[in-house]
């Protein structure tokens, strides 16, 4: 009987080995977060913004989702989900996509924030489940970037700041679709998993094309002001390197 | 002596078999037959579809169970029927504001829990935009249950009662906030208000007396372009004249979209069961039909929007035919269904 076994795993095994090579392949992405172009720490560093106001920031979460890498003759895979990346998660900060079809690529774009229709469509699981905080309870929709920390000049208890932004009806939809061209092109091949490093910079969320004053805005948590601050973090990506592990 | 033995013998019995039904936490077993959706046939295509959420018994029992059961609180002191009577159409009778743990006070008058599933939104100023998303908030609020979402799956997830039921309900028992919520919108969903007296009458099954006809006619004339049948809401939003109370300074549904001319206006409430869902308005302000039939009469001839000004000045004929038949939208089917009660909770709490 253990003979049997053996040699029914032995013609298993070597059926798999001779099998056709895989058409498909993965990327791993990792976000890396900076603040002034330094790796980002919660809490103990202190960082000035644009105004010359100090700070610190004590988290730093945000949905990305519906994935897109376009290769050089034109054609897009697609990823219908959704990731939320979380400072205080490392594991949080490396995705996968899968079943990427082989071939070279020369685009990657996706969404920061989450669609009109999986904001309006009940009970969700997953990144999606409101157990990770990134829901509003009493304006039903998501949280698509958390960005919350202490600033002296906040006249607020304890100084703090907190920026939930979201929305995704028309007149204060913060959704901001990311294209990031390659400089040159990723190659997905059946061997090798490559990484890409995705760069976000936190402090343009606070700074580009409207620098935000911590006195005069310390909170941001419904549809006022939300629109200024996603137009901020619709440019915080840049791509990083790519690594091709064997 | 040997009878007496055999009375005695007889009474242990009985008393051990009450004991044994007391602690039993089995549901009160429903059919499939009995969580069939029925679609009253006046009735509008409705939002909630349940294609994505398949009422189930098992389904039904469970987010039955999760709405009697405190678990759901903070304290475990409040449950979703501690402020939703189903004698009051889910509703709380006489309390103005709704009431949470450790004695605290809201700011808004508990609704009632009725053909939920015809609602584009949900709460007095429409925030809520999905009936599976809605118990986030009481659970959540700190005026109400006070609760973290995570600390609610801590707790079902200890109770090895609750594990049983999402296995039933979902063949395994893996416990998540979806699931609670699917649950939760399968009881809440099938609450049904389509059996009152004036139902009956489109049924052409009861006549309406005299009096409650002439309400009718009233009432399309002056109430039904906001109160539109057959749900008796146009799920829209208004104001209806009240002067804002200036303790709660309540914005209503411009606190949702930030926009100052949506200040105080309020989700417009059905009014099927309004005989048994006082006190009224979004603060409860008036405790019987009399005073919200006195409001519209005094404010139509100062009110600026032209509903308001339409009701007129109403004579006292006028109010008791309306009365009468606001009356006739009392459904004692609902009422009094029996699906929609359990005495015990699963976890034993009450």
């Amino acid at each position: 009987m253990k003979t049997v076994c053996l040699s029914v795993a032995f013609i298993l095994l070597l059926g798999f080995s001779v099998l056709p090579r895989k058409n498909n392949g993965q990327l791993q992405i990792q976000f890396q977060h900076f603040l002034d172009a330094q790796i980002l720490q919660l809490d103990s560093a202190v960082y000035q913004n644009a105004l010359g106001q100090a700070y610190s920031i004590s988290k730093f979460k945000y949905y990305v989702g519906h994935f897109r890498l376009k290769n050089t003759s034109g054609k897009t895979y697609q990823h219908s989900g959704y990731f939320l990346i979380d400072e205080e998660e490392a594991n949080s900060k490396i995705i996968s996509l899968n079943n990427i079809p082989l071939g070279e690529y020369s685009e990657i774009n996706f969404t920061l924030g989450v669609d009109s229709i999986h904001n309006c469509s009940g009970a969700q699981s997953s990144a999606l489940d409101p157990l990770h905080g990134m829901f509003w309870s009493w304006s039903s929709g998501y949280i698509f970037l958390k960005l919350e920390g202490k600033s002296p000049a906040c006249n607020t208890p304890s100084n703090f700041f907190e920026y939930h932004i979201g929305g995704y009806k028309a007149e204060s939809n913060c959704l901001r679709h990311i294209t990031l061209p390659f400089k040159s092109p990723l190659t997905i091949s059946a061997d090798k998993k490559p990484t890409l490093n995705i760069y976000t910079a936190v402090d343009e969320v606070l700074k580009n094309p409207t620098a935000i004053d911590f006195a005069k805005l310390p909170t941001v948590t419904d549809h006022q002001n939300a629109t200024t601050v996603a137009d901020n973090y619709a440019d915080i990506f840049s791509i990083g390197s790519k690594v091709y592990e064997k | 002596m040997k009878s007496s033995r055999l009375v005695f013998i007889v009474a242990v019995l009985l008393a051990v078999l009450a004991v044994a039904l007391s602690f039993s936490t089995a549901p009160n077993a429903i059919s499939k037959k009995e969580v069939a959706l029925r679609l009253p046939k006046n009735f509008p295509k409705p939002f909630y579809d349940f294609k994505s959420n398949p009422i189930t018994p098992e389904g039904f029992t469970l987010g039955r169970a999760l709405f009697y059961d405190p678990i759901l609180s903070q304290d475990s002191t409040i449950s979703c029927a501690s402020c939703h009577q189903p004698f009051a159409a889910f509703a709380h009778i006489d309390h103005k504001l709704s009431h949470g743990i450790d004695n605290r006070i809201g700011t808004r008058n508990v609704p009632a829990l009725q053909n939920l599933i015809w609602k584009d939104d949900f709460m007095w100023d429409g925030g809520v935009n999905h009936l599976e998303v809605q118990p986030i908030n009481p659970i959540t609020s700190k005026d109400e249950m006070n609760e973290s979402l995570k600390n609610v799956l801590t707790k079902l997830h200890r109770s090895q009662h609750y594990k049983a039921y999402f296995k039933s309900a979902f063949k395994d028992s893996t416990i998540t906030t979806q699931r609670l919520f699917k649950a939760l919108a399968q009881f809440t969903g099938l609450m049904v208000s389509a059996n009152s007296k004036y139902d009956q009458y489109l049924r052409k099954e009861v006549q309406l007396t005299e009096m409650e006809q002439k309400g009718l006619l009233l009432f399309n004339q002056k109430c039904n372009s906001c109160h539109t049948a057959p749900l008796f809401t146009n799920n829209a939003f208004a104001n209806n004249g009240l002067p804002p109370d200036t303790a709660l300074n309540d914005l209503g549904r411009g606190k949702i979209t930030g926009k100052k001319e949506d200040d105080f206006l309020f989700k417009i409430p059905s009014l099927r069961n309004v005989e048994v869902t006082y006190p009224y308005m979004h603060d409860g302000r008036f405790s019987k039909l009399s005073q919200v039939l006195n409001h519209y009469s005094h404010t139509s001839g100062s009110a600026n929007n032209e509903p308001l000004k339409n009701i007129g000045t109403l004579s006292d004929d006028e109010k008791v035919e309306l009365t009468a038949f606001l009356k006739t939208l009392t459904d004692k089917t609902f009422l009094t269904d029996k699906r929609f009660v359990i005495i015990q909770s699963p976890s034993g709490m009450r």
